[in-house]
């Protein structure tokens, strides 16, 4: 009835239905007012998140006095020159009183031990991110291609091997390197993380979307197996070559067990390892140590942050 | 389907064949010349355990066979005299103080840190889901930390939580007393809130996608009928995130045995008890490479690890969703 009498009413645009229009602007009002309370939280929390890294960043570019001065009361423990002004409390500064290069200028020109494992991180990454993709992406091949009951097993093998924690695979790890006498050198890092199965499984997941008839087609055409894997597969795949490149990379960049149990010689550890092992007299070079390994993580982040975000869909098994 | 039209079909490609063989005849570029479809699939199924031999002899050398010998070394006495002693070595291993006091602490960690990452990352996914400005930018903040190294934000940590660090001084301010947090027994806290500053933006990019993944239509449905905002949550949307948040608490509690590498940057070798990990015990066992213990400890993680996993595939195949699809 109500309803009937609603459509015929004549409007009357003196008076208009407030009991309707505020049992609109009742429920905007409140998607506003929770759309405004997420704003806030997302601004706290951005705040949080992006606080250590703006924090690194500025405060490389601090004097050494400067620094000392802010956090001496912290770090300056077992330096023996008092003459140094210390505060008693720590001062904790985004923005440097005076922004000076000398860090950069110091760990770049001056020591070169910084730049010696930062070198030493690259040997280790790069290498690892490509080879890796190059028999992962042999690999997928073969386990989307043509399927089977064995090859299932072994896809299954692979997964519950790229889970495993450190604590598990370094085990078997050093045991192979041992044997294969190259504990101690950059093969010990290179080879497992060159057949780490995190790549195969990925890719795989990534090659198994190619539908089928696209194979079927190219190889009714003439296509060998290579030809097929070369000019159809690998260019579907470009995107994903890019994210799991990216997934990699950042995992290795990052790595400080495996450096610990393979090798030996503190000459060979990465920066990673190294940073954590700053003495109190550079920690003023700390920072800009820091930033300088930070940098190219940041840079893939900003060119590849689409990359990175398929990546984690990939693996978290959404996008299938 | 009868055998003649397998064989029409055959004869169909092999005419596809032999046609594209003589239009490519002129070109330099190679076509293969099979007698059959059957037989080219087969060679192809051949060829397809070439591409994958790299890649399954490194995982064999490097992860497969060495945990044979690791299964070896862990029933006998010692690599001289190889003896069989069976369960020997786990007993020794799990009776172990260090092994019990690492595997307090990771299991200790795991039970704080996962359903925080859980909850918090599902809220900042629904956060990121209604409609607040600059919602690229604020996913690309929230993801950054994924792509710091951990090594690179250590010092920001120690500035805080130092016995002089800022907490302290905050916290003085208010009149409590201070905490040398990193030697204390609140010192999990600190690294799961690196784990969390870490993990939270991983967790919410698989959260933001399951919840675009749930049906417009049974949310304004629920709408209409009057349903409340936590009412459509709870029982729509977490209803269709289930699979998600498996994912998300299995994932986050494999991590959450990495977490070595925070606390190593952060407290070194020798940390204080509450920080001893599973990781810290391996390092100093591989240290008086005692074989046995090694061996033992590995395989009980690897055991642990098993369930988990198994939990996890279980879960996905019920939740309709398969890791190994």
């Amino acid at each position: 009835m109500a309803l009937f009498r609603k459509k015929h009413r004549v409007r009357n645009i003196y008076e208009p239905d407030y009991r309707r229009y505020d049992a609109i602007s009742d429920r905007k009002r409140a998607e506003r007012r929770r759309t405004f309370r997420r704003t806030i939280a997302a601004l706290v929390f951005a705040f949080l998140f992006l606080m250590p890294t703006v924090l690194t960043f500025t405060n490389s570019f601090m004097a050494s006095s400067e620094i000392s001065a802010n956090y001496g009361s912290i770090f300056a423990t077992n330096t023996s020159g008092g003459r140094v002004y210390v505060s008693k409390t720590v001062n904790l500064k985004f923005i440097p009183d005076m922004v000076t290069f000398s860090q950069y200028i110091t760990v770049l020109f001056k020591s070169p031990e910084y730049l010696m494992k930062f070198w030493n991180s690259v040997i280790y990454v790069v290498p690892i991110v490509i080879f890796q993709l190059f028999v992962a992406s042999l690999a997928s091949f073969g386990f989307a291609r043509y399927r089977g009951k064995v090859k299932q097993l072994i896809f299954f093998l692979y997964i519950v091997l790229m889970l495993m924690p450190y604590q598990v695979t370094l085990v078997p790890n050093f045991m192979v390197s041992s044997r294969l006498g190259i504990v101690g050198t950059r093969w010990a890092i290179w080879l497992p993380g060159i057949f780490s199965p995190f790549a195969v499984y990925m890719l795989t997941k990534y090659m198994r979307r190619i539908p089928y008839s696209l194979y079927e087609a190219a190889s009714i055409d003439g296509a060998g197996e290579w030809q097929i894997f070369t000019q159809i597969c690998m260019p579907i795949c470009r995107g994903g070559l890019a994210s799991i490149a990216i997934l990699i990379f950042i995992d290795y960049w990052n790595m400080v067990e495996q450096p610990l149990i393979l090798l030996d010689n503190e000459e060979m550890y990465p920066l990673s390892v190294f940073l954590s092992r700053i003495n109190a007299q550079e920690i003023s070079l700390a920072f800009a140590v820091a930033v300088i390994y930070m940098v190219l993580p940041m840079l893939f982040f900003l060119y590849g942050e689409e990359y990175l975000v398929e990546g984690i869909l990939y693996q978290g098994g959404i996008k299938e | 389907m009868s055998n003649e039209a397998g064989r029409k079909l055959d004869r169909y490609l092999k005419d596809n064949a032999a046609e594209a063989r003589r239009e490519n005849a002129a070109k330099p570029g190679k076509v293969k010349k099979y007698r059959s479809a059957r037989l080219s699939r087969w060679r192809g199924r051949a060829v397809s355990w070439l591409y994958m031999a790299p890649s399954l002899i490194g995982v064999g050398l490097f992860f497969v066979l060495p945990f044979g010998v690791v299964i070896y070394y862990s029933v006998i006495n010692n690599p001289v005299q190889q003896e069989y002693v069976g369960t020997a070595n786990f007993i020794r291993t799990w009776n172990n103080n260090a092994f019990q006091l690492a595997a307090r602490n990771t299991l200790m960690f795991s039970l704080i840190a996962v359903p925080l990452a859980v909850l918090l990352s599902l809220w900042l996914a629904v956060i990121m889901e209604s409609r607040i400005p600059f919602k690229s930018t604020f996913r690309t903040f929230f993801l950054s930390p994924m792509m710091v190294p951990i090594a690179s934000v250590i010092l920001v940590w120690q500035v805080l939580f130092d016995h002089n660090g800022l907490v302290n001084v905050l916290l003085s301010r208010v009149g409590a007393d201070k905490i040398d947090w990193l030697k204390s027994d609140y010192a999990p806290l600190v690294i799961v809130l690196l784990f969390l500053w870490k993990s939270l933006g991983y967790n919410m990019i698989l959260f933001m996608a399951g919840l675009s993944s749930v049906p417009k239509d049974q949310i304004e449905v629920a709408r209409l009928e009057s349903a409340t905002e936590n009412q459509i949550f709870w029982k729509i949307k977490v209803r269709y995130l289930s699979s998600t948040i498996m994912f998300v608490v299995i994932m986050s509690l494999i991590n959450s045995f990495k977490v070595f590498r925070e606390v190593y940057l952060l407290s070194g070798d020798y940390p204080y008890n509450s920080l001893y990990m599973m990781q810290h015990f391996m390092n100093n066992t591989f240290r008086t490479l005692d074989y046995q213990k090694l061996s033992s400890a590995a395989i009980i993680m690897a055991a642990v690890m098993m369930v988990i996993i198994g939990i996890l595939l279980i879960s996905e195949d019920r939740f309709g969703r398969d890791l190994e699809q």
